[in-house]
């Protein structure tokens, strides 16, 4: 059966390269962020941690002894721009590491568990209720409370505190995946379990799972910068955003400079993340893009 | 579906105690926990001291076994740091995050669900354009960021709103718009994703071909076969609130259970924090056993028991 699709839910290439337009500029951001945060130490005008006392809570555009505050300084004299593309590291380096490990164990460890059923699935789904009871937040907290705060252990935290997400969406959507006609027609043909999960499961449950993906990558971000904003995460004179935003939080008044600049960059950072993976979904998902013919 | 109850309250039991076990081992992460609960003056002497007097230099089994004792009685312990007991000390936070929590799930689900409806019915149109971006900005929009922003524009330029701080209705204002924010987006999201779903689907078609107005279609039809997932992901929602309030409460001076987490990590009084996360897994847990109960009840399609299909 190959009906017409209905119109709602029908795009043509014409119509999707339209929707993929708006998102251009986006994809620009971001990739302007990686080339800033792979760049830094070549562009950043400063070294990020170098303080200057006479130069401190500068506004933006202030020259003092032949440094150029282009976007202030904080308060401590430090250049806010250097300081800035410095903590862009921080943010994607972290960012990238967590989820890509959180997303790998947990997608295929739900996908297992929605397949093979039975104590699989009562294993894996048992410990992803046991990681899913603690708000993630809190289990970085906590665990970072024991371990110390730091780079290493931010990002083994995020990527231990994550994986069931994706565990629960892959299990979620091999559920519901794995008794289509087409699946069980491939495993009455002689398919094995890996080739019916990776080749027939996997691409129908993959945009879900990439959704989740970007929605986490920019909620990595966050995270790190969350941590670093309560002072577990990246710590002191490393710049972060999160970090530079608990200062300028003391300065709102006198400074605003300070909260402001951070928070636009992992605003617009979050922002294009976001964005990029929405237009993704619409690509990768083959639901939202032609009707599935069953 | 009784014994699927059952089944699903030994679930949550289960996962009790698995939260229990893992909070204990990732204590033991360093080797000491002694040195999580003594102050940094204390001496070597001291350390030894405690570390007898907590039953600490015991057998890793003995420790565990006493461990989940304690929490089966719900013996939160008693704080170092301000010599009272740690349920004490929770109690008197406890309400100020809940109320900061049902007005940031308030603002979330009363702008998001029917944000994501549109969203979803008008998608590829222009209003739904710019409502999109509305939620993607929203949702890219760091809480502690949105809250200083908040503060910078109610309380230092408009003067209409507490800059923080407890307080009455006005003071709630603020901190729940900035955790709500957050979960508005997702709801938004996870509304207009589910619903885009069932658009694409048999009985869509046909409904609208038996000339169902869309008005109908979307309260008689869509919203109860898309609400599958928003109600799981609004049991998972709550506890990221629960979290979300450990920051939203630091930038607002809020004195709930958030703002008691980082100033007890400061503090080094450990068994507060354990308790808290304790909590927090606790309550994640209760909300998920009724997601569930939830879920069986809406779809009865999904058998979550286990059966060949």
């Amino acid at each position: 059966m190959n009906a017409m699709p209905p119109k709602i839910a029908a795009e043509r290439p014409a119509r999707k390269r339209r929707r993929l337009a708006p998102v251009l500029p986006f994809v620009l951001v971001f990739l302007v962020f990686v080339l800033v945060a792979l760049l830094a130490p070549v562009i950043a005008p400063y070294e990020p941690n170098v303080q200057n006392l006479l130069g401190r809570l500068k506004p933006p555009g202030t020259v003092i002894r032949g440094i150029t505050y282009a976007l202030g300084s904080d308060e401590l004299g430090r250049d806010l721009l250097s300081r800035l593309i410095y903590g862009a590291r921080m943010s994607l380096a972290a960012a990238v590491l967590s989820v890509m490990l959180s997303g790998a164990v947990g997608s295929v460890l739900g996908m297992a568990a929605g397949y093979a059923r039975g104590w699989v699935e009562v294993v894996v789904m048992r410990i992803v209720d046991i990681f899913l009871s603690v708000p993630a937040v809190l289990l970085a907290i906590i665990t970072v409370a024991v371990l110390g705060p730091g780079f290493i252990n931010v990002v083994l935290v995020l990527a231990l505190t994550r994986w069931p997400r994706y565990a629960r969406v892959a299990y979620g959507q091999t559920l519901s995946v794995a008794n289509m006609p087409y699946v069980r027609l491939a495993r009455f043909m002689g398919a094995g379990r890996l080739r019916i999960l990776f080749v027939h499961i996997l691409p129908n449950i993959v945009g879900p799972l990439t959704v989740v993906a970007t929605l986490e990558f920019g909620l990595m971000v966050l995270f790190e910068a969350s941590l670093s904003f309560l002072g577990l995460g990246v710590q002191p004179p490393t710049a972060s955003w999160g970090a530079m935003l608990s200062v300028g939080r003391n300065y709102v008044s006198s400074a605003w400079w300070i909260a402001t600049f951070p928070g636009v960059c992992l605003f617009l950072l979050v922002l294009s993340v976001n964005l990029i993976g929405d237009s993704l979904r619409d690509i990768l998902d083959p639901k939202s893009r032609t009707r599935r013919t069953r | 579906m009784g014994r699927f109850f059952l089944r699903r309250l030994g679930q949550a039991a289960v996962a009790i105690f698995g939260v229990t076990t893992l909070v204990f081992f990732i204590q033991r992460l360093t080797g000491d926990p002694t040195l999580l609960l003594v102050p940094e003056t204390a001496t070597k002497a001291d350390i030894e001291a405690m570390r007898h007097t907590l039953g600490l230099d015991r057998p890793l089994l003995v420790q565990y076994v006493g461990f989940l004792w304690d929490m089966l009685r719900f013996d939160l312990g008693r704080s170092f740091i301000q010599n009272v007991s740690v349920a004490t000390i929770i109690g008197a936070r406890l309400p100020y995050t809940l109320a900061l929590a049902a007005g940031a799930l308030f603002v979330a689900f009363a702008i998001g669900v029917p944000v994501g409806v549109v969203l979803a019915i008008r998608r590829g149109k222009l209003s739904s354009g710019g409502l999109m971006g509305m939620v993607l900005a929203a949702q890219s929009m760091p809480t502690f960021w949105s809250g200083i922003l908040l503060i910078m524009i109610f309380a230092v330029w408009l003067g209409w709103l507490p800059p923080s701080g407890p307080g009455g209705f006005g003071h709630l204002i603020m901190p729940s718009v900035a955790l709500g924010l957050l979960s508005m987006a997702t709801f938004a999201r996870i509304t207009r994703t589910s619903i885009l779903d069932e658009l694409s689907k048999d009985y869509v078609r046909s409904a609208r071909a038996r000339g169902v107005p869309t008005r109908r279609l979307v309260f008689r039809h869509l919203l109860r076969n898309a609400s599958i997932p928003v109600v799981s992901i609004a049991a998972i929602e709550i506890s990221h609130l629960l979290a979300g309030a450990v920051v939203v409460e630091t930038v607002f001076a809020w004195p709930g259970l958030g703002l008691l987490t980082i100033q007890s990590i400061v503090s080094r009084d450990f068994l507060v924090v354990q308790a808290i996360v304790l909590l927090g897994a606790f309550v994640t847990i209760g909300l998920n056993f009724l997601a569930d109960i939830l879920y069986s009840i809406i779809d009865p399609r999904i058998r979550l028991d286990g059966g060949p299909s």
